[in-house]
């Protein structure tokens, strides 16, 4: 499935962000603005930009794609079902026993999950590992890496950042997620990540802004990443945590909680509408 | 005191002893499986040379990764090589790997059972004049405790060289204990080794050390003058510290009732806890731990430091005439 246009990749996320808000109020637990945020640069990734084949997980000319900052896993199960991966009625298995979807993404229990994660700082290393396998044997196939801003307060994160730069990775692509959240408040407060394009310039990378809710800001970013010869690209995408749902939008309290069945109702309704417009317009 | 011909050792009081590091072991083993297997790539964090995959990198140096001074990246981006099919080997010193990334070795290697194996080099007190900062001696218990991980703590160069073939074999994370100091080697091509199967090298009655690393050795001398004072001590190569060889420890607990560890690491979680652990389940004797007394070490030549901290031929036949004093 590859979809083109803004309307097709909207309607895809809209489509997501229902998926997400249904899958965590059985969880009960679970992260809600991360998913949120980043469901229309999942609707580009998954249904615009990567090449798989969801009935042959292991294909070797598939592009690699590691979720780094794992909890916002319910948006990669709900692309992965939407591209046929697994069943749709999977996704309300989400944190229960038994489940392959597990409350962070494992590479055993389900497969099309290239890496497991969940452990901060971690996934920008791993997408390396991978994208120096690939210059080794001189793959056609591209790594992409879905990073957040907090993760960068680990240390870790810019080892990766150094060696990236110094293997000239252009096979990779991270993909940050700048919401300005995290746990304990925004990251400004916390510890300072100001701004992140000029890090990564000063450290060897191509780096572009873009507004992780504009469609055809982040095709053109990917599409200017694959063009760039002898250097990674980082795109930040400046998101609005918990996008689609007015009460969870830009509150970092909605970072780790689910939502009840009431507020669920709310915002399934508030998505409901959003679709309805979607759809007038298409 | 005869040794266990099986085992087809040197004798061990031998002055021609010739002496290699076990980590010169690793380095050579490494550069065998290379020119085997393509597949397998080799990354360093700055101690190249050090931990003696420089061979390896100038031989391979399409296949050499050099993550500079970052342990916890080489591990995490070794688990993403081995996730895209390759074999990756990451060395640096056991104090920082897996001392440091010890996190990224349980998630990204061992959660995944990724093929990554690991060279954990300049282990225990033998390191010496670097001083406590340097002298790993937690190391076997990190990685004991993590699922899927195998642990080698190889006695010299020829058996270290045996271990890495093995490891090769095995899919899976697997970690490898190497020191800086050159050793006497006493085992030969022929000396046989299988990963979880116990070496014992002599046999005796009246006691039974239970060694890993290069104090296997020191073992070996200390059983030989004590033979000459008429006791019989079983002196057996437990190298494989992460499935001890139940079978065989359960022989030598009944035949010698008292066993005595001898470890160049801290003696909670290492060597002596594991046989403690397998003999609780399967006969439970006395058992003597000998190694770091929960303590930090300090500069001086490798074998002085070892030698204040009772971890040398004098120290083992120290301990051997208490054990037996105790049985009577």
């Amino acid at each position: 499935m590859k979809l083109q246009s803004a309307c097709e990749l909207a309607l895809m996320a809209n489509s997501m962000r229902a998926d997400v808000i249904r899958m965590l109020v059985p969880a009960a637990s679970g992260h809600t603005a991360g998913p949120l945020g980043m469901a229309d640069v999942f609707s580009v990734l998954f249904f615009h930009e990567m090449k798989y084949n969801a009935a042959q997980p292991k294909w070797e000319g598939r592009d690699r794609f590691v979720l780094s900052n794992g909890h916002i896993c319910p948006i990669l199960y709900s692309a992965m079902a939407r591209a046929g991966f697994f069943p749709l009625e999977e996704l309300m298995t989400l944190r229960k026993l038994g489940s392959r979807l597990q409350g962070h993404p494992s590479m055993h229990k389900l497969p099309g999950i290239e890496s497991s994660s969940g452990p901060l700082g971690e996934g920008l290393a791993i997408a390396c590992g991978m994208a120096l396998s690939g210059k080794m044997d001189k793959a056609e196939w591209r790594v992409y890496c879905a990073t957040s801003d907090g993760e960068h307060q680990e240390g870790s994160t810019w080892e990766a950042v150094m060696l990236a730069a110094k293997y000239k990775l252009d096979n990779l692509v991270a993909i940050c997620d700048r919401n300005y959240i995290q746990i304990d408040g925004g990251t400004e407060e916390v510890m300072p990540l100001s701004d992140m394009a000029e890090k990564y310039r000063a450290f060897g990378w191509h780096a572009i802004e873009v507004d992780g809710h504009d469609y055809a800001a982040l095709m053109r970013a990917l599409d200017e990443a694959r063009a760039m010869k002898g250097k990674p690209t980082m795109i930040i995408a400046k998101t609005v945590p918990g996008k689609g749902v007015k009460m969870f939008e830009n509150n970092y309290k909605w970072h780790g909680v689910a939502p009840k069945p009431e507020e669920a109702e709310k915002a399934l309704a508030e998505l409901g509408e959003e679709r309805k417009k979607l759809e007038a317009g298409q | 005191m005869k040794t266990n011909p099986e085992m087809h050792l040197l004798d061990p009081v031998l002055p021609s002893l010739s002496k290699a590091a076990t980590r010169n072991g690793f380095g050579t083993a490494l550069v065998e499986i290379g020119e085997k297997d393509a597949s397998v790539v080799a990354l360093s964090a700055d101690v190249s040379c050090s931990v003696q995959i420089e061979k390896f990198a100038k031989k391979f140096p399409g296949r050499f990764v050099q993550v500079g001074v970052a342990e916890q990246n080489m591990a995490a981006v070794a688990a993403g090589l081995a996730y895209a099919g390759k074999k990756p080997y990451i060395g640096a010193f056991a104090v920082f790997s897996p001392g440091r990334n010890w996190e990224q070795i349980r998630t990204t290697i061992c959660y995944a059972n990724a093929d990554v194996k690991i060279e954990g080099s300049h282990v225990g007190l033998d390191v010496g004049e670097d001083g406590a900062t340097h002298q790993a001696l937690e190391d076997v218990s990190l990685m004991r405790s993590l699922p899927n991980m195998t642990v080698i703590s190889p006695c010299d160069y020829e058996e270290t060289k045996k271990a890495v073939h093995a490891a090769w074999k095995i899919p899976g994370p697997a970690y490898i204990r190497c020191t800086r100091n050159a050793t006497a080697t006493f085992t030969t091509p022929e000396t046989p080794f299988a990963i979880g199967r116990m070496n014992l090298l002599c046999e005796g009655r009246d006691i039974a050390i239970v060694a890993a690393g290069r104090l296997v050795y020191d073992a070996l001398l200390a059983a030989d003058a004590l033979s000459s004072q008429g006791l019989s001590v079983a002196v057996a190569n437990l190298h494989t510290i992460s499935s001890p060889d139940s079978a065989a420890l359960e022989k030598l607990a009944r035949e010698c009732g008292t066993v005595i560890t001898v470890e160049d690491h801290q003696v909670k979680g290492g060597l002596g806890s594991a046989v403690c652990e397998t003999l609780a389940d399967v006969y439970p004797v006395r058992v003597r731990r000998m190694g770091m007394e929960m303590k930090f070490g300090e500069s001086g030549r490798g074998n002085e430091v070892m030698g204040k901290y009772g971890l040398s031929k004098d120290g083992i036949i120290k301990v051997v005439k208490e054990e037996v004093a105790r049985k009577k």
